[in-house]
């Protein structure tokens, strides 16, 4: 735990010695407002919910947390920093829970920053701030789950680009097989379960059904148990590749 | 002796590639011991295998009776290792990464302070630590490589090319951290310096193609060379007929051989013997003038050339 809890610390503070953290962060809010005011009509809808602001998260998680997530290892390995930070006294286990929940609490520091928003919200009307707080707490999980997948890909590969090409990919295809248009291929012809079960995995589905307010264990299970999965992966694939 | 470094039949292929080939060694406390061999010759990979970084495809290796694949957390914990090339976060401090190093070896407070100051001082960085690693020179990137071996005064330091790209001075310096440490510690170092060796090592390996091709001090490699303990006699260019006959006919030597366009003489004994007695005791009792006499010592350049292919070796006589 002390040693994860040292790499945590080193990690977080790494994104804020660089430009790196608050490119993203500007990046991130600019993006999550844009969307919310201009594609989701915050305004016109007349509602004092968050609703518009949470319908976009999965897609812009789609290209900003595999950004987060592609120097995880690829740099650490391109660089050649791998080799003393693993002969040091850590396992790689350790390694890999530090990075990816300073990753994660970085990206949780982002959403955090997104409060002017539910100040707004607060403002405007009298919003159910439980629905709110289930929809940050999922978005997060949700983030968390990208994360995983990106940290897991950036260990497969000394080149960031491929890295976040990839993990972006992955994630597409995670988001999407919940959607209208996937679902529809499917139905009519595939028997049912096998549509469930597409619509299943998706971020969109399990995410929709947190924002309405509702936390049900089923959709925390799926995202944690995709982190977890990921996180195993990663430790795997760190072993086996770090001397490349 | 003391067993704190136990290489065993250490291999690794890459595919159809064996970099290191069954390669067992033993390294006690006190010992200082200078790892050589060409380039790719499986240095590097023996050193990351030894320090836990890269799995062995068959073999063993031990620090301080630790399997460094059994118990890699406790053999970790007594080695300093200094990886190849610059492996420091670039966008940390030194103060900034040694404190991280210092962390995780399980340093808090005062005594963390304590040991990144001693570390600081050793491989002299007080004057960059708080400049981000990444616009250091390769000389001090190394030693702030260096001091994070160090933090933690381990009982086994691996340090691969220590002294790449520090000037003469910082070279000097290294060298003599190095063997004020070696008291207590077992060190391995590898380096492409042949007189760094001489100068700090106890002990030399040579591995070429994977495989330990010479074990022994530094003194005894040198000896090997077939100029070792050779006398050479600079005299009148008239009478080196003459003494080349009277030399040759001494007890011991192997062959006479004009140097220098035939004002100097090179008498070479057999296996490397001490002749330089007789030589000057025939030279004194002849009138051949002589104006130098000296005794060449082997040189470990010529042995490390010759054992790993750089030169042929020489015909048997």
């Amino acid at each position: 735990m002390r040693a994860t809890w040292i790499i945590f610390r080193r990690e977080l503070a790494a994104y804020f010695a660089t430009p790196l953290a608050y490119v993203f962060i500007v990046v991130f809010l600019v993006l999550a407002g844009s969307l919310t005011f201009f594609l989701g009509g915050f305004f016109d809808r007349g509602q004092a919910d968050l609703q518009p602001f949470f319908t976009f998260h999965p897609w812009l998680y789609l290209f900003l947390i595999p950004a987060i997530a592609m120097r995880l290892w690829a740099e650490e390995r391109k660089t050649g920093t791998i080799e003393l930070f693993l002969t040091l006294p850590v396992t790689t286990a350790q390694a890999v829970l530090g990075k990816f929940l300073a990753a994660w609490v970085f990206c949780g520091i982002a959403l955090a920053l997104t409060f002017p928003l539910w100040l707004t919200v607060n403002v405007l009307g009298e919003p159910d701030n439980g629905v709110i707080l289930a929809s940050y707490i999922g978005s997060w999980l949700m983030a968390g789950a990208f994360l995983a997948i990106g940290a897991a890909v950036s260990a497969l590969t000394k080149n960031q680009v491929i890295a976040f090409v990839v993990a972006a990919v992955l994630c597409f295809l995670l988001t999407v097989s919940g959607s209208s248009v996937v679902l529809g291929f499917f139905t009519g012809w595939a028997p049912q379960i096998v549509v469930d079960t597409i619509a299943s995995f998706s971020f969109i589905s399990h995410f929709t059904s947190v924002m309405r307010g509702v936390i049900d264990l089923k959709d925390m299970v799926y995202f944690i148990s995709l982190i977890v999965f990921f996180l195993f992966a990663n430790t795997a694939i760190v072993e086996l590749k770090k001397a490349d | 002796m003391e067993e704190m470094i136990a290489i065993r039949n250490l291999t690794k292929r890459f595919g159809a590639i064996t970099a290191v080939d069954h390669v067992s060694f033993a390294v006690g406390r006190g010992e200082i011991l200078g790892f050589l061999g060409p380039n790719g010759a499986g240095k590097s990979t023996t050193m990351k295998m030894l320090a836990g970084f890269l799995a062995p495809s068959s073999g063993s290796a031990a620090v301080c009776g630790f399997d460094v694949q059994q118990q890699p957390i406790q053999a970790k914990s007594q080695l300093g290792y200094l990886p190849e090339g610059a492996s420091a976060y670039p966008d940390m401090t030194p103060r900034g990464f040694l404190g991280f190093v210092a962390a995780i070896r399980g340093f808090d407070g005062a005594e963390r302070a304590k040991r990144i100051a001693i570390a600081v001082e050793r491989a002299n960085l007080q004057d960059v630590l708080e400049q981000p690693i990444d616009t250091l020179s390769k000389g001090f990137k190394r030693r702030v490589g260096l001091a994070q071996a160090l933090i933690h005064d381990p009982k086994v330091l691996v340090l691969d090319e220590p002294t790449d790209g520090l000037d003469p001075n910082q070279k000097f310096e290294v060298r003599r951290l190095i063997e004020a440490m070696a008291a207590d510690k077992a060190i391995v170092v590898s380096t492409h310096i042949l007189e760094e060796v001489e100068a700090a090592c106890t002990r030399v390996i040579i591995i070429a193609g994977g495989r330990v091709v010479a074990d022994g001090t530094p003194a005894g490699l040198a000896a090997r060379d077939p100029i070792h303990n050779a006398v050479l006699l600079r005299l009148d260019p008239s009478a080196a007929e003459v003494a080349r006959a009277k030399l040759g006919a001494l007890d011991g030597v192997k062959a006479v051989d004009t140097v220098e366009n035939g004002a100097g003489l090179l008498v070479r004994p057999v296996d490397g013997r001490s002749l330089v007695a007789e030589i000057g005791a025939l030279a004194r009792s002849e009138p051949w003038r002589v104006s130098e006499l000296r005794v060449e010592h082997g040189r470990l350049e010529t042995v490390f050339r010759q054992i790993t292919g750089g030169l042929p070796m020489p015909a048997a006589a």
